[in-house]
């Protein structure tokens, strides 16, 4: 029996969870994939907008500035990468300055400090090698950027710390009431909960017909990036946005906290929730608006390319109420929702009181997580220290992005624990380089398989089928 | 210390065989992997060693035969040793479990770091991610060194020598490989390897295909191939969808310069290896390249003579430093598209390799020095996946500034 059930471990569920791991009760995640962070949150801009976007009034404006002020404290404490780079929206004419004048008035309502409209030169000195045409920016010193997947992975990490529990491969099939209480079912078990919070992202209007609610519904659509190799994370230093216009948002160009260059992403409504499939077309698009924004983008050096899918409410709003009792909607999380996550987490567990969860803050509650990151930051002195310690720290296994075996076993060891090739790789970065995992796979296969205690060809890419190897080889068996 | 050495895969053990016999023996080889032989270990067929000692050997045996002779001569070796950086006045930054991270003052390097494979993601192919694609190099891995299947039914995407190498393994294991597609109009690969691993097999050679959609959520599950124009741009209207549960990728090698970009090592566009002399210097003095590192080898001999060069040079540079008594700058027309050495700085006879960008049938090479034409060879055929080299004389270099190399009719 659990107080409170968070259905979704995306960065949405995530946040909640930390949250609610500062109080004297028993929460859960469930989660149905084998990890953590894997729906929106594993595929997008990874950016902390300001907050000038949303419109005035709406949950979406409130949530997102409040959001990106906490942002820098929560990464802090969850050793988390963050960069307060700056945003700019950058527009080529008359037309385009007029809607960032009108984006700048927004900003202002919303509460977002420091907007500025500025004029060709600055935001060339600002960045060299923005497109010549370009007349204006507006300027927002608070953007940032961070890692949806780092930060995801160290919510969890700290609240499992602080003895919430994590249910993967948990996926909701049905829910019903039982008293006051409600019964969360899979295919193979089932929980009990007081409260339950459906964080279940593009799913999240399945989740909330479970109880009754059908009041919204969740519509995907594809935005899809190319990610540049790190010798090209130098070429901006803010995250570029173009002008808003009737076709959207456009294609933006931002460093990310690792160095690399991210540029996307496109934007069409599909059908399928589950089809994060990359197109042609959507590779053209990028190309062609990325390079209108800069002088040149080389993307000779492209090292991936990859689809999200965002949860598109049909209100045009989050959708964070309680249609039942004792059961929250944190749905229609779709843009600026990473930004957002942890004003959302607050205002989901307000929420939560009004219904009547009334567990006390706990004494031993410790947000602070050590940084997945602790030995690639340390000094070459710290380094030695722990490698003499733990000689595994100085095998490197991934060249591209150096990560040694001990970072590696720490993945698997450390909650959440990393289970799968993929896990490793969103903890470690290991095969996020230049040659993808060409060289590193074979190695963190056999680790994951020795840790693990499974056989070798029983290791996969992302959990069920996706096996790396379908048998031995004649010889070997 | 006198020299570092870079890794020990055949150029790195043949550069450090060639110092040690030139006189060096304060040296070091540091190699990231558990044993030497690079990516020689994992080349189980034949048909390394014919240019060098007469006869085919599998890749581990070519290997062994310089590993042996570094045990013999008892040439210092770090193994499970990955270099972080080096500098421009070469100190080397290097760790590995029982040293942890240290540090290396040499008076010269040999860098010998071999090449990766270019990856899924350079490509843009569209479609999802799952399991089930992997660089040829990888499958190898998998199949040679662990004694894993990474798959069943098989398409492979580039005809590099790897991958023809791997369909053939592939078969051999049991699998089903259904095509090899290649982008241009002709191979990458050797001649003998498309014969002996493809034509051999059944295994149909797809020129001016390419894969367009990967499918599947978990694992792979099939691939769209197509046709493609002149311009390498797929028809749509050839698109031919082909069940599977493996992509291979053998799309092209590119050599591991980061440590050399790191040292500030100028590097050429069009080899991604660096700029060198007759001796394999680069251009910081005293830093050398020999093997993969340097430029993309498809024999492993040529790599083995190579280092030997890098190795001696080295071994001078240490003893009485190196002095330059010409340059010679040598350009290629476009049809030529490189050449190693890309400068000449002495004035010796220097053999000269080169690679073409397309298949020539019926052509000279031609060297011109200014309008004088220095060297001339006919070829009945030239072709991209081949190496060519040319002995250039002592007395051809009198007087040049600039050598440049042309592919002409014969
Ligand atoms: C292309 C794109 C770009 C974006 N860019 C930005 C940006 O730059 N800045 C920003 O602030 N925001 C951005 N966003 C929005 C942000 O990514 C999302 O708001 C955020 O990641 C949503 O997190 P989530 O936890 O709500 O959803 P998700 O990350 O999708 O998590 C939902 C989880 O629920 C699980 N689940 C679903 N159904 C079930 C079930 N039945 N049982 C159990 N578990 C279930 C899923 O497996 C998943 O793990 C972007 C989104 C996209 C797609």
């Amino acid at each position: 029996m659990y107080d409170v059930a968070v259905i979704g471990a995306g960065v949405t569920g995530a946040m909640i969870a930390r949250g609610l791991a500062k109080y004297d009760a028993k929460v859960c995640i469930l989660e149905k994939a084998n990890d953590v962070a894997t729906g929106a949150t594993r595929a997008n801009s990874a950016i902390v907008h300001a907050g000038f976007d949303a419109k005035e009034g709406s949950l979406k404006a409130k949530l997102n500035v409040e959001g990106s002020k906490m942002m820098k404290k929560v990464t802090d404490e969850l050793g988390v990468k963050y960069k307060n780079n700056g945003s700019l929206v950058i527009g080529f004419n008359d037309e385009d300055r007029k809607t960032i004048e009108e984006l700048k008035k927004r900003g202002d309502a919303n509460g977002v400090e420091g907007l500025r409209v500025i004029d060709a030169a600055e935001l060339r000195e600002l960045e060299p090698n923005i497109s010549e045409n370009a007349t204006c920016a507006l300027y927002a010193p608070t953007g940032a950027i961070v890692c949806p997947y780092d930060l995801t992975i160290a919510a969890v990490g700290n609240a499992m710390d602080n003895g919430v529990e994590l249910k993967l491969n948990f996926k909701v099939t049905g829910i019903e009431k039982d008293g006051s209480d409600y019964v969360i079912k899979s295919e193979n078990e089932q929980i009990k909960a007081h409260y339950v919070i459906n964080a279940a992202g593009l799913f999240a209007d399945d989740i909330a017909k479970m109880v009754g609610d059908d009041s919204f519904s969740i519509n995907p659509r594809r935005g899809e990036y190319i990610l540049l190799d790190k010798e090209c994370g130098g070429l901006v230093s803010h995250t570029i946005f173009r002008t808003p216009s009737k076709m959207g948002k456009g294609i933006l160009v931002s460093p990310t906290v690792d160095g690399n260059l991210l540029t996307g992403p496109t934007s069409v409504d599909i059908a399928d929730k589950e089809d994060n499939t990359t197109t042609s077309e959507g590779f053209a698009h990028i190309i062609k608006e990325a390079s209108e924004n800069l002088k040149a983008v080389p993307f000779g050096k492209t090292i991936t390319s990859f689809c999200g899918l965002r949860a598109t409410g049909s209100t045009g709003d989050f959708i964070i109420n309680s249609p039942k009792a004792g059961f929250i909607n944190a749905a229609g999380i779709e843009s600026p929702g990473l930004s957002a996550s942890p004003a959302i987490a607050e205002y989901v567990i307000g929420l939560l009181k009004e219904q009547g969860f009334n567990a006390a803050q706990k004494d031993s509650f410790n947000p602070v997580r050590r940084s997945a990151h602790y030995f690639k930051d340390a000094s070459v002195e710290e380094k030695n220290e722990i490698i003499k310690k733990n000689p595994a720290f100085g095998r490197i296994v991934c060249r591209c992005e150096i990560v040694t075996e001990g970072e590696i076993l720490e993945a698997i060891h450390t909650n959440p624990k990393a289970t799968d090739l993929d896990g490793v790789k969103r903890r470690t970065r290991s095969g996020m380089g230049r040659c993808q995992s060409g060289f590193c796979s074979p190695y963190i296969v056999e680790i994951l398989s020795r840790e693990l205690g499974i056989p070798y060809e029983c290791v996969t890419k992302s959990g069920g089928e996706s096996y790396i190897n379908v048998g031995k080889t004649k010889e070997a068996e | 210390m006198d020299l570092v050495i870079i890794g020990g895969g055949p150029a790195g053990m043949s550069a450090a065989i060639a110092a040690y016999e030139s006189g060096i023996r304060d040296m070091v080889i540091l190699e990231r992997d558990e044993s030497l032989g690079g990516i020689l270990q994992q080349c189980i067929h034949n048909g390394f060693g014919l240019h060098k000692f007469g006869e085919e050997l599998t890749g581990p045996e070519y290997a062994w035969r310089y590993e042996k002779k570094v045990r013999e001569l008892n040439i210092p070796v770090k193994l499970g040793t990955m270099v972080l950086d080096i500098t421009e006045d070469k100190v080397i930054t290097a760790t590995n479990p029982e040293d942890g991270i240290f540090t290396i003052e040499a008076k010269a390097i040999i860098l010998a770091m071999g090449c990766r494979e270019r990856s899924k993601g350079a490509l843009n192919i569209a479609g999802s991610r799952p399991a089930g694609i992997y660089s040829a190099g990888t499958a190898q891995k998998y199949v040679n060194m662990k004694g894993y299947m990474p798959g069943k039914n098989v398409v492979i995407l580039g005809s590099g020598d790897i991958g023809l190498i791997m369909a053939r393994r592939m078969t051999l294991e049991g699998a089903k490989v259904h095509a090899v597609c290649e982008l241009m109009p002709y191979s990458g690969g050797l001649a003998r390897n498309i014969e002996q691993c493809l034509n051999d097999f059944g295994i149909p050679l797809k020129l001016s295909h390419t894969v367009v959609e990967i499918h599947g959520k978990e694992r792979v599950t099939g691939v769209t191939i197509a046709k493609v124009d002149e311009n390498r741009k797929p028809i749509l209207e050839t698109k031919e969808y082909i069940p599977c549960d493996t992509l291979l990728l053998s799309v092209g090698l590119i050599p591991e310069n980061e440590l050399s970009k790191s040292a500030g090592i100028s590097l050429s566009t069009i080899t991604s290896g660096a700029d060198v002399d007759q001796d394999r210097q680069t251009s910081i003095p005293g830093i050398f390249a020999c093997g993969n590192v340097l430029h993309v080898h498809d024999l492993v001999d040529f790599v083995s003579e190579e280092a030997e060069i890098a190795g001696k040079s080295a071994a001078l540079y240490i003893q009485n430093g190196k002095e330059n008594t010409c340059s010679i700058a040598l350009e290629t027309d476009g049809k030529i598209r490189y050449t190693v050495p890309q400068r000449i700085t002495e004035n010796k006879d220097v053999k000269v390799y080169f690679r073409v960008a397309d298949v020539f049938k019926n052509v000279k090479i031609n060297v011109y020095s200014g309008e004088n034409v220095v060297f001339s060879k006919r070829k009945q055929k030239v072709a991209p996946g081949e190496m060519e080299s040319i002995l250039l004389k002592k007395e051809m270099l009198e007087g040049a500034e600039k050598l440049t190399f042309k592919l002409e009719e014969a």
